[in-house]
């Protein structure tokens, strides 16, 4: 099951450069909820801190509260543990490159000490099959690099391995704008199935990505979130001037 | 035009890159071949005047040497680049680390000999196989924290982050991810360290000292191949002149098998497709 998200007073910075300026948003569980604004708003920024990647940068500062269901990951869990709940799917394509299909999803749990065969197989098929990629690589699993599948398919494994972790949130910081319209049309249909068991949250730069996928639209400008709403109402009657020129393109 | 010349200075660079290594290995052929046989394997060497005998104890010797060597400056090597890489990267403490390397890699390999017998050979009070295989080790750390940090920092920071989005501790992502990726090239540190050192003289004269006998005792001077071939290079005897040629050619071939093994071994489980 996916968990609610509620965002209160959040700010973030690198160094002296203040990215994000007090942040309130409630992202309800087991729906998509999509960030769109120009580049450099402070969307990535924001997913960032959901999982505390943000503060893997030596010099960034976060403060504020964010809840994942009941609990302060700022406050009551440890980065490590915060990210076994809240999993991410990053804009390239990342597998691990020495390792096979496989281990590449399995590395989750493999090196977090858990080593029980018949449950690792199963998990792999599972999640392979709920990222849509079983049938494609199932003859390769452990013969093929997961450097070696397209992008489109890396993407995917991406998202397999993120999954077999079992977290509560998926994180996806632009999944799609790597990759071909196929390879995205997948991803987008995944992310409509995904939905009935995580909460997501998608960054993209493609509005009808936006449009197509997410229940909830938040629109962000100079690392602020300027409108938060349903998603419709974002794309046909926004209550932000800016938003409304965002999303005619007259800007960004 | 211009294309083929380019591809014209290309190949002549490669015969120049590659006729030095090519002179040497058929040079030695011909000077030493002759003096092989199965003796030169399994005889230890023959007093001044009496014709035979072999190198084995001296082979023996340098695999002991080298794999104390080994044992002593892969990790530490590794380790120290994994540290440079990974953790200290940008602090005071990682650009000393870094500088020592550097200025280490730059020492005069017989004044590594001589620091290691201050260290070791005195308080003992004798020679031994241990202090030889020291002098080794600490002359391979700064070859393998160099490459381990060159190659670690070729590891893409995507890759990083996924690992640590997975929920991996920072230790476990280095380990088992950074590290695992970079391998290829670490290994390639490694090697070339290893096949530096095998051909020293100089380091192991004060501390393995050398020996005309068996001897499989760490705290006992130990015969090795670079030390054998030097006092035959320079004694008077024309039989002991041949063994050093064949001594040589042992030596090149030893280190060109040994690297070529390693490859083959780390390389067996690398997938179709991985970069």
């Amino acid at each position: 099951m996916g968990a609610g998200i509620q965002v209160s007073g959040l700010n973030a910075s690198y160094g002296s450069n203040h990215t994000l300026f007090d942040i309130n948003l409630n992202m309800p569980a087991n729906n998509a909820t999509a960030l769109i604004g120009p580049s450099g708003c402070g969307k990535s920024t924001f997913v960032r801190c959901l999982n505390r990647m943000h503060e893997t940068n030596p010099i960034a500062t976060v403060t504020g509260k964010v809840l994942i269901g009941e609990l302060d990951i700022y406050k009551d869990l440890s980065p490590v543990e915060v990210r076994r709940r809240v999993g991410m799917v990053f804009q390239r394509p990342n597998p691990f490159p020495t390792m096979s299909i496989y281990d590449n999803v399995a590395s989750g749990l493999k090196l977090n000490g858990f080593s029980n065969r018949r449950v690792l197989d199963e998990v792999v098929e599972r999640s392979l099959k709920d990222a849509a990629l079983f049938d494609e690589v199932k003859d390769d699993l452990k013969k093929k690099s997961g450097a070696s599948l397209s992008g489109g398919q890396q993407q995917r494994l991406c998202i397999a391995r993120a999954l077999a972790v079992d977290p509560e949130v998926l994180l996806m910081d632009e999944p799609a704008s790597a990759l071909d319209p196929v390879s995205t049309a997948k991803i987008e249909d995944l992310i409509f199935q995904l939905k009935s068991q995580y909460t997501i949250v998608i960054v993209t730069h493609n509005m009808q990505q936006a449009a197509r996928v997410a229940e909830n639209t938040g629109f962000f400008l100079n690392g602020k979130m300027i409108e938060f709403d349903a998603t419709h109402k974002i794309f046909t009657n926004p209550s932000d001037k800016r938003t409304e020129d965002y999303i005619t393109g007259r800007f960004g | 035009m211009s294309d083929y010349a380019a591809t014209g200075i290309a190949i002549l660079s490669t015969v120049l890159v590659v006729a030095p290594l090519v002179a040497i290995f058929i040079y030695l052929i011909y000077k030493g071949a002759s003096s092989l046989n199965l003796a030169f394997f399994t005889q230890i060497p023959k007093p001044p005047g009496e014709s035979g005998g072999g190198m084995a104890n001296a082979i023996f010797g340098s695999g002991v040497l080298l794999l104390i060597g080994s044992v002593l400056g892969v990790p530490i090597g590794i380790a120290g680049g994994i540290f440079l890489a990974e953790f200290g990267r940008g602090s005071r403490i990682a650009n000393a680390v870094r500088f020592t390397a550097d200025v280490l890699n730059g020492v005069p390999s017989i004044v590594m000999g001589i620091a290691v017998y201050s260290l070791i050979v005195l308080p003992q009070k004798h020679f031994s196989a241990l202090s030889g295989g020291v002098a080794l080790g600490i002359m391979m750390i700064p070859t393998i924290t160099r490459t381990t940090e060159e190659m670690l920092l070729m590891v893409p920071n995507s890759i990083r982050e996924a690992a640590l989005g997975l929920g991996l501790p920072n230790w476990r992502s280095v380990l088992s991810i950074t590290l695992r990726t970079a391998s290829p090239g670490v290994i390639t540190g490694c090697m070339l360290a290893f096949a530096r050192v095998a051909g020293e003289t100089a380091p192991l004269l004060f501390t393995a000292f050398g020996n005309q006998f068996w001897s499989a005792n760490l705290n006992q001077p130990i015969a090795a191949l670079p030390l054998q071939i030097f006092v035959y290079a320079i004694s008077p005897y024309d039989e002991w002149h041949r063994l050093a040629w064949a001594g040589a050619l042992v030596l090149i071939v030893l280190i060109v098998v040994s690297v070529a093994l390693v490859r083959y071994v780390t390389s067996r489980g690398v997938l179709k497709g991985a970069s």
